[in-house]
């Protein structure tokens, strides 16, 4: 079950790229209808999921689980399952990659590669989260690198190869680092093994406080340039703003996740002496990340490198989370599983806001091959639907109650502040600067006259009339003449947004999925 | 009755998110809508305030008071009954202020979700369910603030409001965090046990947020901005909602600021200077909706010195009569912009006397304000005053009653004033010259509550609201406290009217103070060092980081040329010299082996072919040969012997 959602997409992929005769359209029709189908079957899969009572996931409770020998000399297997920790990603990553695929529904450029890549990308990204065992783990995620690196430079803007590069060589090279970890955690475990379960259950390197750390060091810095956490960040803005809309989606609400998912999964888990010694270092980490972001966010003139930066902020609260839960004698239990499941929240509420978020963004490079924030005004005017979501996406994402952004951060900071007072008064600040820069964004973008990037024929946009003058280029800078939010984008933007209300408000239905898997994050770390 | 309850916050709130998504199409049915549910929600508070319901509905699932809870007790019952009469009387006149061409469904979709707000404030009883009323209800301010978006400027002042009330929020965050780590619970009645660091820390997060939320000091200039908004907006925020939610909840958390001690006095001085310093310059404006916002912050100054001081019921008082007087004068104020098209004191003169109905409903809540007796802000301000201790708070507080007096006076002195007909008039909108019924009912039934509260000085109706608060035993004024607030009103206020008759040029100098600018608070609040800091880091974060990345990459990059270039001339180069040595080596080799060995093998061989062939010759078979050769043989043999012995 689980294989088939894992290979779905990957099958379609390999169909699209059999056929090529295929109309563009019909392969993005392909494609939504392969997305579709891989979130029904994950939906069915939550069904019929039984999150357990008290702490259950990681260790025990696994459902959907196979495990078959791949390379026994070393003991790395195909071991796939789901539990709390995973699941609500999957479900995560179904949702986006069905929302980007009806988003580039008109996609004009080679769509069948497109969609292929995607497909590719979907099985990659499905593959990493549902991996048990790290040799896999490590597999996918690199290919999650490779596919997202094609969708850059292929079908990006602006200085596409360049950043498509810069992002490619800076998270490989934290791949590697990873690596390097993983083949520490296999060489310290008595069993020899690189299997997730089994290394939970007996954490290696229990004894060897140096090694342990030093492991957890290789791993941190691998996932912290994936996640990314601050100094590790500057390839994010690069790469969000020359991607093409969808892939920043993916990229933003996805592939960051591989990071922050990597902690819960492999980093707290497996080396639990390790994270309790250096949660300080996590939680430091995180707040600083939190203002760093939150402040350079203020700063930016482009939309995208704003939401990009955003994502700094929000990850970070993740790591103030998670590095929380690891202080085990400053805080009791119950903080600390409170903290983990806001860390955990915060991941599937940022995929669905900036995901959002950065579709909308993909409708400004659309209408005007611009995001600059002074090349645009008065935005409500024209297009009230566009100004509605984007209003909405940036209220929830800076963190208003009735929208999941509020009950992830809440939680982290409700949990947090009993083990690290200090940090958490500092980083709760970052939610008054995010309210800030949403702000002025909103005020920037919507309000004041209504100002549309000039229409340059060389950019491929539609041709200003020949009339010249300075007249008509004035008004060729406050032209009214733009589209709203047409059908395929609506129908791709305003259910990520109604999903980020309905986990605002009734939370209960992801929670009842995260609260056992937390608990058993946090009790396997107090050991 | 939990249906009531759950009825009372879903209904508005359902109402107004279905408004706001149908959009400009049910523009026709907003107003009426409004005004049938914000009636039902009336009716619905009046029936949870008898009937005292609770209800829960699961949030958060692991920690004890995830939930969100609502409670009704005495202090909600009181102020659900209040928020409800109040938004349906705003309704009332906003139907017929708001302009004909209005986004009426945005705007009543907006009213009916923030009064769902301010209802779920009044009566959560766990932090989850105050912060998410709290916050919606500021960000629902905020869209009302900046209603009419397309004029500069008025979303500004919504964004200034939000965060300026939203750092006042991050005091609720903190509170909560101290919460669950002092009790283990959200449940806000717990925290009154709360003891030690994380009590302290919960009451100062709880005392930030109020502040925030009601504008005193340090926060008040938010409300100058929040006047951007329309009237009936102002009407809504400045009375019973938004700017009273930060004193509700102080009075409702007076045990936890009570129990850290210092809470209660900071408080209390927080209340008082503010009551003073807001006072001073709402007596400086020259619009009367500036003047009346910072106679807002100044007026629930006294609600929050009320829970300071632990006079709940005084607090609780002061509240309502606030509520009801200042929605009235909004309401005026609105309804003569409408009418006159400003709402500056100098075109405003003899307004009351243009339009009698809304002139006395207005000059009674103005005589309310200044604390005349017998209305109702000179009885709670009494109950207030009669909880504080001390010299100092309590000069200061008389000091701030004697300055409402004041500033009420100024409204008085001008719209009491016979028109000379040279008004500058329709300067910020062209005025319609007419105030329909609804709103001078709107206004008549808020001045009626403005003078009819005035019975709390009874002490039987004093001591039936503390009872019904719980308040049992908090004291009361005594006749005298009575008699001495209600002259120095009196006489301030007379003062006034006949000092600006006397002197009309002492308003203009006033006007020019700082005072009018409300004393230069708004650069409190300037987001210019946050914007500065952004910069900075932003440019350390290109310039710096991500240089030293590129650095990396480059530095690497130039390592592997300079390796390349090691590679091309040293290693290849040595390869290359080896390779040719080893040729060169071996060509010596083969030509040391043709030569030398294998020439001294064929040396060898001639040497021996040579020998050879000299051996053969004397082997002539001659037998006289022979014979010589033995005999030369056996000689030299001869000699040998000779020679050896």
């Amino acid at each position: 079950m689980l294989t088939v959602v894992i290979f779905l997409p990957l099958l379609a992929a390999a169909v699209l790229l059999a056929a090529p005769r295929l109309s563009g359209r019909a392969a993005i029709g392909v494609w939504v209808a392969a997305s579709a189908a891989d979130l029904a079957l994950i939906a069915w899969m939550w069904w019929r999921f039984d999150p357990g009572e008290g702490a259950s996931g990681v260790v025990d409770g696994l459902a959907y689980e196979v495990d078959l020998q791949w390379i026994p000399t070393v003991d790395a297997g195909y071991h796939v399952g789901v539990d709390g920790l995973s699941l609500p990603l999957l479900a995560l990553t179904g949702v986006l990659f069905l929302a980007c695929a009806v988003y580039s529904l008109r996609e004009p450029d080679r769509p069948r590669t497109y969609a292929a890549l995607f497909l590719f990308l979907q099985t990659a990204c499905l593959g990493t989260f549902a991996s048990l065992d790290l040799i896999l783990f490590f597999v996918f995620f690199d290919l999650t690198i490779v596919g997202m690196y094609f969708v850059i430079s292929g079908w990006g803007h602006g200085n596409a190869r360049a950043s498509a590069l810069k992002f490619f060589l800076y998270t490989f090279i934290g791949s590697l680092a990873l690596l390097v970890g993983f083949i520490g955690l296999f060489l310290g475990s008595e069993e020899r093994t690189f299997d997730m379960v089994a290394l939970a259950a007996n954490p290696p390197l229990a004894d060897s406080p140096v090694a342990g750390g030093l492991v957890l060091l290789a791993i941190g810095l691998g996932l912290a340039v994936k996640t990314p956490l601050f100094p590790f960040h500057t390839w994010l803005p690069d790469a969000h703003t020359d991607a093409p809309a969808a892939g920043s989606a993916v990229l933003a609400g996805i592939l960051l996740k591989l990071g922050t998912y990597g902690f819960v999964r492999i980093a707290m888990p497996i080396l639990p002496e390790a994270w309790q010694r250096w949660a300080m270092v996590a939680v430091v980490v995180g707040v600083v990340s939190v203002l760093w972001g939150a402040f350079v966010a203020l700063a930016q003139t482009d939309v995208k490198r704003m939401i990009a930066y955003t994502s700094v902020n929000h990850m970070g609260y993740v790591l103030l989370g998670l590095g929380a839960a690891g202080l085990v004698a400053s805080a009791d239990e119950g903080a600390r599983t409170v903290a983990t499941v806001g860390a955990m929240y915060q991941m599937v509420s940022h995929g669905l806001l900036t995901g959002a978020l950065f579709l909308l963004s993909g409708w400004l490079w659309s209408r005007g091959h611009s995001y600059a924030f002074d090349r645009w005004g008065g935005l409500a005017r024209p297009a009230p639907v566009f100004a509605a979501c984007l209003a909405v996406a940036a209220f929830g994402s800076l963190g208003l109650p009735g929208f999941s952004g509020f009950v992830a951060e809440f939680q982290v900071f409700t949990g947090a502040l009993q083990a690290t007072p200090v940090a958490t008064v500092i980083a709760v600040v970052g939610i008054l600067v995010t309210a800030g820069l949403f702000l002025l964004a909103l005020q920037r973008l919507l309000t004041g006259d209504t100002t549309v990037p000039s229409q340059d024929p060389a950019d491929g946009g539609e041709p200003v009339p020949p009339t010249g003058g300075t007249a008509t280029a004035v008004r060729a800078e406050t032209t009214t003449e733009i589209r709203d939010l047409q059908g395929h984008e609506t129908a791709s933007i305003v259910p990520l947004l109604v999903l980020a209300l309905l986990l605002g408000i009734v939370p209960g239905v992801l929670l009842e999925v995260i609260e056992p898997a937390a608990a058993a994050v946090v009790e396997l770390v107090g050991r | 009755m939990t249906a009531a309850l759950a009825a009372l916050v879903l209904l508005p709130a359902v109402g107004g998110a279905g408004l706001l998504v149908t959009g400009r199409r049910a523009d026709r049915v907003a107003g009426p809508l409004a005004l049938a549910l914000t009636a039902g929600a009336l009716v619905l508070a009046a029936v949870v305030a008898a009937a005292r319901p609770r209800l829960s509905a699961p949030f958060l699932g692991i920690v004890d008071g995830g939930d969100l809870r609502l409670i009704v007790d005495g202090l909600s019952a009181v102020l659900v009954v209040l928020v409800a009469g109040i938004a349906l009387l705003v309704t009332v006149f906003a139907v017929a202020d708001l302009p004909a061409d209005a986004a009426r469904a945005r705007f009543f979709g907006l009213v009916l979700l923030f009064v769902a707000a301010m209802l779920a404030t009044v009566t959560a009883a766990t932090l989850p369910a105050l912060l998410l009323a709290w916050e919606v209800m500021g960000a629902t301010s905020y869209a009302l603030i900046g209603f009419r978006w397309d004029e500069p400027g008025k979303l500004a002042a919504g964004t200034r409001a939000f965060v300026t009330t939203r750092a006042g929020d991050l005091g609720l965050y903190v509170a909560a965090g101290a919460a669950l780590a002092a009790t283990g619970s959200l449940v806000l009645a717990d925290l009154d046990a709360a003891e030690g660091g994380w009590a302290d820390l919960a009451a100062a997060g709880v005392l930030v947020a109020a502040l925030g939320k009601s504008a005193q000091l340090p926060f008040s200039a938010w409300l100058s901005a929040a006047m951007q908004g329309p009237s009936p907006v102002s009407a809504l925020l400045h009375s019973a909602t938004m700017v009273a939610a930060g004193g509700y909840l102080l009075i409702r958390m007076q045990p936890l600021l009570a129990a850290t001690g210092w809470a209660a006095t900071a408080a209390a001085w927080a209340g008082a200077l503010t009551a003073l310093v807001l006072g001073a310059v709402a007596v400086a404006q020259s619009d009367l909706k500036q003047l009346l916002a910072a106679s807002t912050a100044a007026q629930l100054g006294f609600v929050v010195l009320a829970a300071g001081v632990g006079a709940t019921a005084g607090g609780t008082a002061q509240l309502v009569a606030h509520a009801a007087v200042k929605a009235g004068l909004f309401v005026a104020a609105g309804a003569w912009l409408t009418a006159l098209g400003t709402k500056q004191l100098a075109g405003l003169r003899g307004a009351a006397r243009r339009y009698p109905g809304m002139g006395a409903a207005a000059t009674v809540a103005a005589l309310a304000l200044a604390g005349v007796p017998p209305l109702s802000l000179w009885a709670t301000k009494d109950e207030v005053l009669a909880g504080v201790e001390g010299t100092a708070l309590t000069v200061v507080a008389l000091a701030a009653a004697v300055l409402s007096a004041v500033y009420a006076g100024r409204i008085l002195a001008v719209v009491l004033a016979r028109p000379t007909g040279e008004e500058p008039l329709d300067e910020e909108e062209p005025g319609t010259h007419r105030i329909p019924l609804p709103s001078r009912a709107a206004a008549g039934i808020l001045a009626v509550f403005a003078a009819g509260l005035g019975v709390l000085a009874l002490p039987a109706v004093a001591d039936a609201l503390k009872a019904v608060l719980d308040a049992e035993g908090e004291p009361s004024p005594g006749l005298g406290d009575l008699l001495l607030s209600g002259a120095l009103a009196v006489v301030a206020l007379a003062l006034t009217v006949a000092g600006s008759r006397a002197r009309p040029g002492f308003a203009p100098a006033l006007e020019r103070s700082p005072l009018a600018s409300w004393a230069g608070l708004g650069h409190l609040l300037s987001p210019r060092p946050a914007l500065a800091l952004a910069r900075v880091l932003a440019a350390v974060d290109d310039r710096g980081i991500d240089r030293a990345v590129r650095g990396v990459g480059l530095a690497a990059h130039r390592i592997a040329r300079l390796a390349a270039r090691a590679d091309d001339g040293g290693i290849d180069r040595a390869v290359a010299a080896v390779a040719g040595g080893t040729r060169r080596g071996a060509a010596s080799a083969a030509r040391g082996d043709s030569r030398v060995i294998d020439g001294a093998v064929r040396g060898l061989a001639r040497a021996v072919r040579r020998a050879g062939s000299a051996a053969r010759r004397p082997q002539t078979g001659l037998l006289h040969q022979y014979y010589a050769q033995a005999v030369a043989g056996l000689g030299v043999l001869l000699v040998l012997l000779l020679l050896v012995r």
